[in-house]
């Protein structure tokens, strides 16, 4: 046990200079870009004077660099600077407490879903190797990753929402069913306070955005399932147990599938930032009120402190993720602590 | 550099009388990817002369459905959507390949030198392309293009940015394992300067799989230009472009006009899908080693 604390160690020391470096890019992003981010807020022709007064109030009249450490210091104690617009002065955190929830719903959902599709499709494709079957999911799997999400998910909208009238296709949840804020969560929420009604609504809503979402990752865990499992299916252990006489099927899901798995992890999270640039589209789409929904509304008020902070928050996010992703990987598989 | 070339093209055609004697997968796969692109890029070509219509002029009713005038329906203001379709692939195509080529031109010399040099150099450009690399490459160029404003240039640069990265890693791992070449040993011996063994024995060595990381990239930043114009960040209207067609689109879906919003998006696939044909058929036949077993 003690290679995985030393494994877990270094890779949190691999984590700091990775956020570090994207933390600072944004912030040179956002400064050294050409034009003006107040002036672009304005109506054109604000006085200078009000400008400048604006400037002032959030610190970038000053250098840099002390602009730089004031940032990373804000940073550091939680404080993620304050909105110019729509509201002026109100907390961004207070603004990313109250969305990441929505998004992070959606993920586990749309997580789950590619990852039945994908791995049901990847290794039904590597058990019948070369078959029509095996060459209809292979093309499934580029293809689906080719169609634009947020096509697939106005395609969707229109086949289950406008024409079947099955499903929702715009929001989170039905009018006035909203749960009582506890995770923010709204399926758990709805739940734990016993809302039935909100429960199918939030059920409801979620099913169309999270297929989406799902579909458009399914392609690369079907890619991934059936290499992998044809990397297993040629080793020793797989030929021992088809000598012992056991069923083809038996070989392939039980002894295959559970040793492909584990590479699959890894994957998990390399998705995670896939799924994340695919929720802000998905949301689009779907007016899902979640992070990605906010950045773009916010680029709409040309409100850059939220910009910058909404990218930082979502950097690292996917930092932590892909920590918490190997450690748990490391655990699994010894071999990949050395 | 010319006997390289040479070499390169007698290579390419002799894949393609391989690929005809053989037709295998692969083959088959590059040449439909470059048939739907060859297409499209003649449709962009000739898009005056395809198009009935001009794209940005109300030329019928608002709302009709495809018929015999319009085969694609008209939309909201009464613009014929297959003569916008036609003309869209226009900004799309630009914004991919100006991008593609941008993040090559940086990508590609900064991972040459980075992997030659070594050393810490090495060590902080990689980082910081592996930074770039692991986050979600459109909501950086979401950042950006919000930043930069519109413009073909501009999203150009901010799809760029996020590309650059795969063509670090690609040609600093060409350069890394070329450099312990014994051929290339030979050449430091004989007192080879480093710029022509840069140039001369590892350049030639990343062509290769420079064409294939190209077109992946292409398909890749056509979802990406589309995605920015679709939440907004890409050429204004009233310019035809496919994800600003969608996003438009999009407010009419609950009544039902379907055309709007469909040939748009199958535009942006089959495009995406001839590039990524061309770049995993030509991947399998340059390097068979991670062939079908």
């Amino acid at each position: 046990m003690k290679s995985l604390r030393a494994y877990i160690i270094t890779r949190i020391f691999l984590t700091i200079p990775m956020i570090f470096i994207l933390v600072t890019l944004v912030f040179l992003i956002v400064r050294i870009m050409p034009g003006d981010p107040v002036r672009a807020m304005l109506r054109p022709g604000a006085p200078q004077e009000y400008v400048d007064n604006i400037k002032h109030s959030l610190g970038l009249d000053k250098p840099l660099i002390i602009q730089y450490f004031e940032y990373l210091y804000n940073l550091l104690r939680g404080d993620l600077g304050e909105s110019l617009a729509p509201v002026q002065g109100r907390p961004i955190v207070k603004d990313l407490r109250e969305k990441f929830p929505a998004t992070l719903e959606l993920s586990i959902f749309s997580m789950a879903i590619s990852m039945v599709i994908g791995i049901f499709t990847g290794a039904y494709a590597a058990y019948k190797r070369r078959s029509f079957i095996d060459y209809g999911f292979r093309i499934y799997g580029i293809v689906i990753y080719t169609i634009p999400v947020f096509w697939l998910g106005l395609m969707l909208q229109m086949f289950f929402g406008v024409y079947l009238k099955l499903l929702p296709v715009y929001g989170r949840i039905g009018i006035g069913l909203t749960p009582e804020k506890i995770t923010g969560l709204f399926i758990l929420d709805s739940i734990l306070t016993g809302n039935m009604a909100g429960l199918v609504s939030a059920i409801k809503h979620l099913i169309l955005p999270s297929l989406t979402l799902g579909l458009y990752i399914s392609g690369v865990f079907t890619r991934l399932t059936r290499t992998n499992m044809l990397d297993v299916l040629s080793q020793d252990f797989i030929t021992a147990a088809r000598a012992r006489g056991l069923s083809e099927r038996v070989v392939v899901y039980k002894h295959a599938l559970k040793n492909a798995l584990i590479p699959i992890m890894t994957m998990m999270g390399l998705q995670f930032a896939l799924l994340l640039a695919g929720a802000v589209l998905t949301e689009t789409t779907f007016s899902w009120p979640g992070l990605g929904r906010f950045l773009i509304d916010r680029i709409l008020y040309r409100d850059f402190p939220s910009i910058q902070s909404s990218v930082v928050f979502i950097a690292i996010l996917v930092a932590v993720v892909s920590l918490l992703v190997d450690i748990i990987y490391s655990y699994l598989d010894p071999r990949i602590r050395y | 550099m010319e006997k390289e070339n040479e070499f390169f093209v007698n290579k390419f055609f002799g894949w393609l009388i391989k690929g005809a004697k053989w037709y295998g997968s692969e083959f088959y796969i590059t040449a439909i990817g470059s048939i739907i692109i060859l297409v499209i890029i003649l449709i962009t070509v000739f898009a005056p002369i395809i198009a009935p219509y001009n794209p940005i002029k109300f030329v019928g009713d608002t709302f009709s459905p495809p018929n015999s005038n319009f085969y694609m329906g008209t939309d909201n203001l009464g613009r014929d959507v297959f003569s916008r379709v036609i003309y869209g692939a226009r900004v799309v195509l630009s914004i991919a390949f100006l991008s593609s080529i941008f993040s090559a031109l940086l990508g590609i010399p900064l991972g040459l030198l980075s992997g030659f040099i070594g050393g810490k150099i090495d060590r902080i450009l990689s980082l910081i392309m592996d930074s770039i690399y692991s986050f979600p490459g459109l909501i950086l160029a979401i950042a950006m293009a919000a930043l930069l404003g519109p413009g073909i240039i501009n999203i150009s640069i901010a799809i760029a940015f996020v590309y650059v990265p795969t063509y670090f890693r690609m040609s600093r791992g060409h350069t890394l394992s070329i450099k312990e070449e014994l051929y290339v040993e030979a050449a430091k011996s004989l007192g080879a300067k480093s710029s022509t063994i840069l140039i001369k024995y590892i350049f030639p060595n990343v062509i290769q799989s420079i064409v294939v990381v190209f077109s992946l990239n292409i398909a890749d930043a056509i979802l990406t230009a589309a995605g920015l114009s679709f939440l907004g960040l890409g050429i204004p209207p009233p310019t035809p472009d496919w994800g600003m067609d969608l996003s438009q689109g999009r407010a009419f879906l609950p009544s039902g006009s379907w055309w709007i919003i469909t040939f748009p998006g199958i535009m942006i696939s089959v495009t995406t899908l001839g590039f990524s044909m061309i770049g995993e058929g030509l991947n399998e036949i340059l390097n068979p080693k991670i062939t079908e077993r």
